[in-house]
């Protein structure tokens, strides 16, 4: 540790991983893992999205999971909502989905409209 | 320094700024009581019984440990201050035995003269008395830790004067005790019976252990010859003990005093005294000759002895080989007296006045039988005569002066030098400076050995050889020496060790109180005796003459081995 | 580090740890692996959470999901349900005591929710043997905005201007200390940690240290900065071996980041810790005699002046602090003296922590603002009494407290109100009595703790705390005399006024404080030759009822004493001479034929 700086960076990069616990109003990312959902691929959905916020340095996102939504045939089933937002709900969504929806929506702030059901 | 003004008791002081309340107060005239506070020593707060008030302070403050400023307003003795010093000292006397009667100290005991300044007239807590036996393991003390107040003062003195450490405080609470490592007993342990811890004691939770009955059974003895050396240091200081000043001369009312208890011959230790420096002085000047191991260390004093077996075992073979002064009476009592005086050894026994508990031990060493017998059969301490002769209703300062008996009571000034921290090298050199150049040395004082600093350093020029010289007393100097010595960063010839701060004079069986103060008055007293004797070096003495002639032959020569000297060994730190 | 779906924060406080956590958390980790959640769910072992009669413990993030009791079973059904499909194992959250209403997530919870955590901010939220997790909640910020932005005379005022007082007992304040360190001549300067924590039943210091180590090790190092200190030790009781290992790991880990050792942050200043472990004697908590401890020397107080500021450790000048007063330092200096003055009360700034024990539903570690009420942290964070008993009194400060009764609940819990009534904030022990306690045996036992723990260096501590445990005792024994009362009075007062050390000062303050606020119970039982409470045996008496007893003989066969005599299928009776009260028969009695007096 050189610097103060330095020790921000490190802290800054290390919050990431710390932001789950503080409870506060983050984005939320909810993946469905019911059986269903489990069956039609949600666990490398899950994979590809730490991945990728990982990789991209994504900030205040929490991944969660849900059970069933009842909407088998659309699993896997990806929630966004941004605080103060919509929440956005992307179905069909694989490895390569879930990685553009990081790189997209949480990064990009666009929502990939085609791959969702729109709620208010 | 700067100074500072204050007020105790309303009254304007002036001390320096780092000083006491209780060094100012008392140089004011105020006094404090104190019970675990020695000078320089021990400065710890425990006894709680030197409270006073300080205005603007939250709590009562100790005087021994609390320092004056400016402008302090100090009160000594509002109802406050009196009840808390009261209340301590009720506690403390509820955890003692209060045996006065029958104690040893009674009559000599501070913690009986603060009841008595305190006017306690009830004891109201009953309560349990903490539970230890007494440890009379040790051949010349005794601890009894149910009349110990736990005010540390032997701890103090055992470790910073000495160096030792054999006693230390252990457990907690009201199971609190002072005592060797381990609950060991003292008879086992590191301590080299200096008796240093039973002189600053306050009351009898150490003290030396009594041997006068022995004497009593034996002066009631019609078949025995019973024959008392005294040493050196008794001389000046038997006398306190009848109210007489430190350091007064009483040589010749001691020998009428020991006539009157029923010695059959009262002898003198100086004369043995002499006899070590014909021994000694003629070990060294060999030394210095055939390159034997220097520096020699003098070997008269029986802590010391202990002490370098225990922590210098190294340096054992630099120790003079000669017996101490005591152990070469005893040797010769029962040989060349036995025989000059027509009487069986066996018949004959040998007491020794010392004004020290160590003696106690030498005595009993298992070596210290070359007369065929143990050679002294028991020591007494200062103390202890002075108990055997109010015993025996002596009116000691009224009694007239009487002479000690031939031979063994015959000797010089430089024997008496023995007593006084640096006489045994003044006395040696007395002698060896004119053994070697032929001439008589005069004066014959050698000032620079003399004095209570801790050591002393000197050099003698002895035909043109100069003899580097060093005189200590208190282990912890003796420490200072030897640690010099052993990493060679000072040379010496010859070293002068006494175990006790002063000296003999102040020795572990001296009176109580025995102080810097009163061990300058005894050192002056030793002097004093010195000047008004009409010889003044050893090798003039012609008891120790005819000795040699009749008996002994020569210095170092056989028979002087068989009797006079004496071999050591180490033991463990512990 | 890794992102992680979900955090597992699984308490290994001392608490649970006693109640085995360890079994719980692997069983988790196999069910984990079982499952392949590994690389979605991180578990991390954290320091005590505080709920301690709760445990074993744990915490799901990112919903916060508490759950306690646990047992190894639980666990695998929380992997299964919680972590894998995302659904709340109900029976497993936390229910609130009077209403039985589940709580799902911290938040809800009464207990925490009516704290503020500043001491304990990291406590049982990070792994407390990640550097990494301290550093990502602002760790060492402090330091490093200390070393490039501060002076040492700013880190002292802010100190002193937030109002931060010692949390080891006395309450002196923390910034007047360093600089008074700070301006004393000699050199080198120290920081030491006073981590011994002796008052039974407190462990908060301990607590802070197996879980959020580096709190401590930074905030030394800003002390360091200020003081002009360059080395710092840490003194833990030999009884605290994970704290002690805990330590000596972040301390290699600080070392690692360039957080301890040379040169900090580049700036050129040094400062580094080691770790003194104590034999764990009460007293050795008291500062001249830890001070002497770490020296090497018989643990034992000396007199003060000099204070440990001018003349501490080897005669040099030295802070010493509590581990909670540290715990407090890096949030003053991040968030501003006015942030922190602004919490509490005129004198008491910021929050205390306490361990919260004895008659009271919940039970464990605690931090409220200073000022909180003893009735919320009883009623509302500790959830009452249990059984349906009476609250009868509290007491903090451990031995060297007091008890405060009923009528006393809403006094503010700070400095000054508890020294009024007689009490003490202390280190933050508060032990709940109900109306079970007899208050001169809780004396008694406090006493007889003191006296035992008195290091015996002078006398009106050592004899006079003896010659109370002795009162005390024949009063509980039923031999207590007219007088006795007085005479506590006096002693206590005698010693308060005449030791030497913080222990014997304090200790009467639990019979002083019992006499004040039960009186009566002292009479009852000198002159009655009652206990109110039936708790000391002595003066209980054990009696059968005639109406209830059917002569079954049970009771004679079981008495130890042959104190029992009776003829069969009539009313038995108890001969009190024999009776030795240990209360066999009323236990054996089917009939609930026997009672006491
Ligand atoms: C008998 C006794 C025991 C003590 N024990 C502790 C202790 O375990 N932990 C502690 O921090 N302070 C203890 N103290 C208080 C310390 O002496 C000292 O006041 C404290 O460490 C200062 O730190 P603070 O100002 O941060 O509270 C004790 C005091 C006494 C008199
Ligand atoms: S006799 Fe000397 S060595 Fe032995 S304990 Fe006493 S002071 Fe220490
Ligand atoms: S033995 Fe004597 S000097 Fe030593 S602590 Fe006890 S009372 Fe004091
Ligand atoms: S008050 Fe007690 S603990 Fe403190 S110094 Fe005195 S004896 Fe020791």
């Amino acid at each position: 540790m050189k610097s103060l700086d330095e020790l921000d960076k490190l802290r800054e990069k290390l919050q990431a991983e710390m932001r789950i616990r503080e409870g506060q109003p983050d984005t939320r990312v909810t993946v469905a893992m019911g059986t269903c959902g489990i069956a039609a691929g949600a666990r490398e959905v899950v994979t590809a999205l730490l991945e990728e916020m990982k990789k991209r340095n994504v900030k205040g996102v929490t991944i969660t999971q849900t059970g069933c939504a009842g909407l088998c045939h659309y699993e896997p089933l990806v929630e966004v909502e941004v605080p103060g937002g919509e929440r956005v709900t992307y179905v069909h969504v694989d490895g390569d989905k879930a990685r553009e929806i990081v790189l997209e929506h949480l990064v990009n702030g666009q929502i990939i409209k085609e791959w969702t059901i729109l709620k208010k | 320094m700067s100074s500072v003004n204050l007020t105790i008791d309303g009254k304007p002081v002036q001390a320096e700024a780092d000083a006491t309340i209780l060094e100012t107060a008392r140089r004011a005239g105020i006094k404090i009581p104190t019970l675990c506070y020695l000078e320089e020593l021990n400065v710890i707060g425990a006894c709680r019984l030197c409270l006073v008030r300080v205005e603007g302070a939250r709590a009562l403050q100790p005087a021994c440990v609390a320092r004056v400023a400016e402008g302090m307003v100090v009160r000594t003795n509002t109802p406050d201050v009196l009840q808390a010093r009261r209340l301590n000292l009720e506690l403390i006397l509820s955890n003692h035995p209060r045996e006065c009667l029958t104690c040893p100290r009674n009559n000599n005991c501070e913690l009986q003269q603060l009841a008595a300044d305190f006017g306690l007239e009830e004891i109201r807590f009953e309560g349990e008395i903490t539970p230890y036996p007494v440890d009379d393991s040790s051949p010349a003390l005794v601890r009894d830790p149910r009349k110990c107040v736990l005010c540390r003062r032997c701890v103090a003195v055992c470790e910073q004067v000495q160096g030792v450490s054999a006693i230390s405080v252990q457990e907690r609470g009201f199971n609190t005790i002072v005592a060797p490592a381990f609950l060991d007993p003292l008879g086992s342990v590191a301590c080299v019976n200096c008796g240093q811890c039973a002189l600053v004691c306050p009351t009898a939770a150490i003290h030396e252990k009594d041997q006068t009955a022995a004497v009593w059974a034996a002066l009631a003895d019609p078949q025995k010859h019973v024959v008392v050396q005294t040493a050196p240091a008794v001389r000046v200081s038997i006398g306190e003990m009848f109210g007489l000043k430190p350091g007064e001369v009483v040589t010749g009312k001691l020998v009428a005093a020991l006539r009157h208890l029923g010695f059959d011959r009262v002898f003198d230790t100086d004369f043995s005294a002499d006899l070590t420096i014909m021994e000694e002085g003629s070990e060294l000047l060999s030394r210095l000759k055939e390159g034997g191991r220097l520096p020699l260390i003098t070997s008269c004093s029986p802590g010391w002895i202990k002490f370098i077996e225990h922590f210098y075992p190294a340096l054992l073979s630099n120790l003079s080989t000669c017996k101490s002064p005591q152990q070469m009476f005893g040797a010769l009592a029962k040989t060349y007296y036995a025989q000059k005086a027509g009487i069986d050894p066996a018949d004959i026994f040998v007491v020794s006045i010392m004004p020290c508990t160590a003696k106690k031990f030498e005595a009993g060493r298992p070596e210290m039988n070359s007369s065929g017998y143990q050679d002294v059969d028991v020591v007494l301490t200062t103390r202890e005569l002075g108990k055997m002769l109010k015993q025996a209703g002596v009116d000691f300062d009224s009694l007239s002066e009487e002479e000690y008996d031939d031979p063994l009571g015959i000797s010089t000034g430089a024997g008496v030098i023995f007593g006084a921290t640096g006489g045994v090298m003044e006395a040696a050199l007395r002698t060896a400076y004119e053994l070697v150049t032929g001439e008589t040395l005069e004066p014959v004082d050698f000032t620079a050995v003399r004095g209570m600093a801790g050591v002393k350093e000197a050099a003698v020029n002895l035909n043109g050889t100069e003899l580097k010289l060093a005189v200590a007393h208190g282990l912890g100097n003796a420490r200072k020496v030897l640690d010099a010595v052993s990493s060679g960063e000072k040379t010496f010839h010859f070293i002068e060790i006494m175990c006790c701060p002063g000296g003999c004079i102040g020795g572990g069986g001296q009176p109580i109180p025995t102080n810097t103060e009163i061990r300058a008055k005894r050192i002056a007293g030793i002097y004093r005796a010195d000047r008004e004797m009409p010889r003044r070096k050893s090798h003039e003495n012609p008891a120790v003459q005819a000795l040699y002639k009749e008996f002994l032959e020569q210095p170092l020569g056989y028979k002087s081995h068989e009797l006079l000297h004496t071999h050591y060994e180490p033991r463990g730190q512990f | 580090m890794e992102l992680y779906r979900s955090h597992v924060l699984v308490c290994a406080g001392a608490g649970c740890i006693s109640s085995d956590c360890q079994a719980v958390k692997k069983s988790l980790l196999d069910s984990i692996n079982r499952l392949k959640l590994d690389k979605e769910v991180k578990v991390v072992e954290t320091g005590c959470m505080g709920p301690c009669d709760q445990g074993p413990v744990m915490v799901v993030y990112p919903e916060g999901v508490f759950y306690r009791r646990l047992k190894p079973a639980d666990a695998v059904e929380i992997a299964e349900e919680h972590l894998l499909k995302g659904r709340v194992v109900k029976h497993l959250i936390y229910q609130t005591p009077e209403t039985g209403s589940a709580a799902l997530t911290f938040e809800q919870i009464d207990f925490f929710n009516k704290q503020t955590r500043i001491a304990l901010r990291n406590t049982g939220i990070i792994n407390p043997e990640s550097v990494e997790e301290y550093i990502a909640r602002n760790g060492y910020q402090a330091l490093g905005r200390v070393l490039s932005k501060m002076t040492p005379e700013e880190v002292i005022d802010l100190v002193k201007k937030s109002g931060l007082r010692g949390r080891g007992g006395a309450g002196f304040p923390t910034g007047l200390k360093w600089e008074f360190s700070a301006r004393a001549q000699g050199k080198p300067k120290y920081v030491v940690c006073n981590a011994d924590e002796g008052d039974p039943g407190a462990f908060m210091d301990r607590s802070i240290l197996e879980g959020d180590p580096h709190s401590v090790l930074e905030a030394m190092a800003i002390c360091g900065y200020a003081t002009g200190a360059g080395q710092g030790y840490v003194y833990v009781r030999a009884e605290y071996p994970l704290a002690v290992q805990r330590l000596n790991l972040a301390i290699r880990k600080a070392r690692e980041y360039g957080l301890l050792g040379e040169n900090i942050f580049g700036t050129g200043f040094g400062f580094d810790v080691e770790i003194r472990v104590g034999a764990g004697a009460f007293v050795c908590g008291e500062e001249t005699a830890l001070l002497a401890s770490i020296e090497g020397r018989r643990g034992e107080p000396r007199p003060k002046p000099p204070f440990p500021a001018q003349g501490g450790l080897w005669g040099k000048p030295t802070v010493i602090n509590n581990v909670e007063t540290w715990a407090n330092i890096p949030p003053i200096i991040l968030n501003g003296a006015d942030w922190f003055a602004g919490i509490g009360t005129e004198k008491s700034k910021g929050t205390k922590v306490f361990a919260l024990a004895g008659k009271v539903n919940n039970t464990g570690l605690v931090e409220v603002p200073m000022g909180t009420t003893l009735r919320e942290i009883i009623f509302d964070i500790g959830g009452g009494i249990p059984n349906g008993k009476k609250f009868k009194a509290a007491q903090t400060g451990g031995p060297s407290g007091g008890c405060i009764p009923a009528k006393h609940l809403d006094v503010p819990v700070d400095y000054e109100s508890l020294t009024e009534l007689g009490a003490i904030m202390g280190s933050g022990g508060l032990i709940i009595m109900d109306e079970d306690t007899c208050m001169v045996d809780l004396a008694r036992f406090f006493v007889e703790f003191v006296q035992d723990e008195s290091c015996g260096k002078c006398s009106p501590c050592r004899i006079g705390t003896r010659r109370m445990l002795e009162i005390l005792d024949r009063i509980t024994k039923g031999r207590g005399r007219d007088g006795d009362i007085e005479l506590l009075e006096e002693l206590g007062r005698g010693i308060k006024a005449g030791a030497l050390c913080g222990l014997g000062q304090t200790a009467p303050n639990p019979v002083l404080s019992t006499i004040r606020h039960f009186r009566e119970e002292y009479e009852a039982h000198i002159y009655q030759h009652r206990c109110p409470a039936g708790v000391c045996k002595a003066l209980t008496v054990y009696v059968i009822d005639e109406e209830k007893c059917t002569g079954c003989g049970r009771c004679a066969v079981v008495c130890p004493a042959g104190a029992v005599s009776g003829v069969k299928k009539q009313p038995h009776h108890i001969d009190p001479e024999k009776c030795l009260k240990c209360g066999t028969c009323m236990e054996k009695c089917k009939f609930q034929a026997i009672h006491t007096l």
